[in-house]
């Protein structure tokens, strides 16, 4: 398999795991679906490698039902304004997934029809899966009765 | 006296559409939940409506968000097993199963066959559990109460099985990383036994209750309709995608725990209705029963937990006796076994879906990431899409054909 926005392959236990150019990554994600036939996202999530940089990753996880693989792809993201392109336009399915990511770690997905927080409360500061965001929250000050 | 009941109620016209024209505005906002009771848990979905037609439905969850993903990041390898549990309180052993799979991927370790078969059986007896749950509720909101009770019945002969197993009823924790968290206890095959062989007459029941039922009947066929195509794209997976044709269970497509041994077929309907998901899910309890009945039969002898004196803990007997079984032991119990650093991703074929968990070890003895793909969360994105359209009573029976639990969706 070969595209531009592919960076380098690896393979362990079995899985592919693809290191894709994230200014690139919907281009890639269209030919995945249409070329490759990975017409299933699985789903999408980031891991936070705080402190180091590039400190994000936005890992997909895609399904070919007529070869019966898996594939994963990741983006790595800095730290200081994580933005990558949204997939809403590839799969719909990334809608929700998406907004997930976006609530847990604080990454932007552009062009995303309605990125709004989807299991935090809407008005909630901070984002809980990073890694810098204290277990207990962050300290709240209870009006003394 | 069903012929009758078709031919009286069809002869009712349909309801028309009326289109809202800014004089006439029939438009209203229907807020659904999250306290309602066919949501089976705390879903609000909000409702747009024209008349009793949904024109457009947005669901908001969240609400049983208990940040599970980030708990992970606190315990152990080992601890984390309990948390697994909570994600979805229906498969439990599910989802110790495939967080167990995940972990064994980074730690490259044989399990044997004794514990992978007892496994499977496990995962089986969740399965029926879970689709009972699921078809009592389900038959309870479209008015079938007895089924309630019948389900239930049944449900509490699994639940003491599972209590027999791990000593608990539901939380059970027993698939552990390296194996099982213990012995399966003796004289459990009379008790397995003595159930599995009465449950296909119990299915039975609950067909005669159910297929010639005029209200199920009507209420089921037809309603609730989702093309293939939208589904497969908003990642939709497991009953939902069989009832609507296609063949995919990744027991069969990717096996694990040794289901490749088993003998079961994989159950497809085609019309993609309530219905069909009723028939899909009935016919998987039926296999789910064989698979049960083999395991039980076919149990191998031998060791239940992994040859890995690093990452179980030793028998009490060695650990009394043997120095080298002391040190293993105190080092699990005090600061956890560590897995190499690496990433893996796991599926199993739950009674939801596809659950997937996404593990990440740094090579300590505390999980760095661990991502979730729950069924619900990715099946809970085609509701609207189900929704639209269909009638406000319908859309009662179209969510319980879902069958989601709200844990398994906000974790």
């Amino acid at each position: 398999m070969t595209h531009p926005a592919i960076l380098e392959t690896k393979e362990a236990f079995g899985e592919t795991t693809l290191i894709a150019d994230p200014a690139r990554i919907v281009d890639l994600c269209r030919h995945l679906k249409d070329s490759e036939k990975y017409i299933r996202l699985s789903g999408i999530t980031a891991v936070d490698l705080h402190p180091s940089e590039p400190r994000f990753e936005v890992i997909y996880h895609l399904h070919s039902l007529d070869l019966n693989k898996r594939l994963r792809l990741k983006c790595r993201l800095s730290g200081a304004q994580p933005e990558i392109d949204s997939a809403t336009g590839v799969w719909r399915s990334a809608n929700w997934y998406e907004r997930e990511v976006f609530d847990m770690f604080g990454i932007t997905f552009r062009n995303h029809p309605n990125l709004v927080r989807i299991l935090m409360p809407i008005d909630w500061e901070g984002h809980p899966l990073r890694k810098d965001y204290p277990v207990h929250g962050y300290k709240y000050s209870y009006p003394s009765e | 006296m069903k012929h009758s009941f078709e031919d009286h109620t069809s002869t009712i016209p349909a309801v028309q559409e009326i289109p809202a024209t800014p004089a006439a505005p029939r438009r209203m906002t229907l807020n659904m939940g999250p306290q309602h009771p066919s949501t089976h848990g705390v879903l609000r979905i909000v409702l747009e409506l024209e008349g009793e037609t949904i024109i457009s439905a947005a669901p908001d969850i969240g609400f049983l968000h208990t940040g599970i993903e980030k708990e992970f990041e606190q315990k152990n390898w080992q601890q984390a097993v309990t948390l697994t549990d909570r994600v979805d309180y229906l498969a439990n052993l599910s989802n110790n199963l495939v967080y167990a799979l995940a972990v064994e991927k980074l730690l490259q370790i044989e399990i044997p066959p004794r514990a992978q078969w007892t496994r499977v059986m496990m995962t089986e007896l969740s399965r029926l559990n879970s689709h009972l749950v699921w078809l009592g509720t389900h038959a309870l909101d479209i008015g079938a109460m007895t089924m309630f009770f019948y389900c239930f019945r049944e449900r509490e002969d699994i639940l003491r099985i599972f209590e027999m197993f791990s000593g608990q009823r539901m939380m059970t924790s027993y698939i552990r990383i390296g194996g099982l968290a213990l012995e399966p206890p003796r004289g459990w095959q009379q008790v397995v036994g003595k159930f599995i062989k009465a449950f296909p007459s119990k299915v039975d029941e609950y067909e005669e209750l159910l297929n010639a039922n005029p209200i199920w009947t009507r209420r089921t066929k037809g309603v609730g309709f989702i093309s293939l195509e939208d589904m497969l794209d908003l990642g939709v997976t497991g009953p939902m995608l069989r009832g609507a044709g296609l063949n995919w269970d990744i027991r069969k497509s990717e096996p694990y725990s040794s289901y490749e041994k088993f003998d079961f077929k994989v159950p497809v309907e085609t019309t993609n209705d309530v219905w069909s998901r009723y028939r899909v899910r009935i016919q998987e309890m039926r296999e789910s029963a064989k698979i049960i009945t083999q395991a039980l039969e076919g149990m191998p002898d031998g060791p239940w937990q992994a040859d890995a004196p690093h990452v179980v803990l030793p028998e009490r007997e060695k650990m009394k006796t043997q120095m080298e079984a002391l040190i293993y032991h105190f080092k699990i119990v005090t600061e956890g076994f560590r897995v190499p650093a690496g990433e893996a991703y796991q599926c199993i074929e739950a009674p939801r879906g596809e659950i997937g968990y996404y593990v990440v070890s740094d090579g300590t003895s505390k999980p760095y990431r661990v991502h979730m793909r729950t069924p619900s969360f990715g099946n809970l994105q085609g509701l609207p899409k189900m929704l639209e359209g269909i009638m406000i009573a319908d859309s009662i029976a179209a969510l319980g054909s879902m069958d989601f639990v709200l844990g398994d969706t906000d974790r």
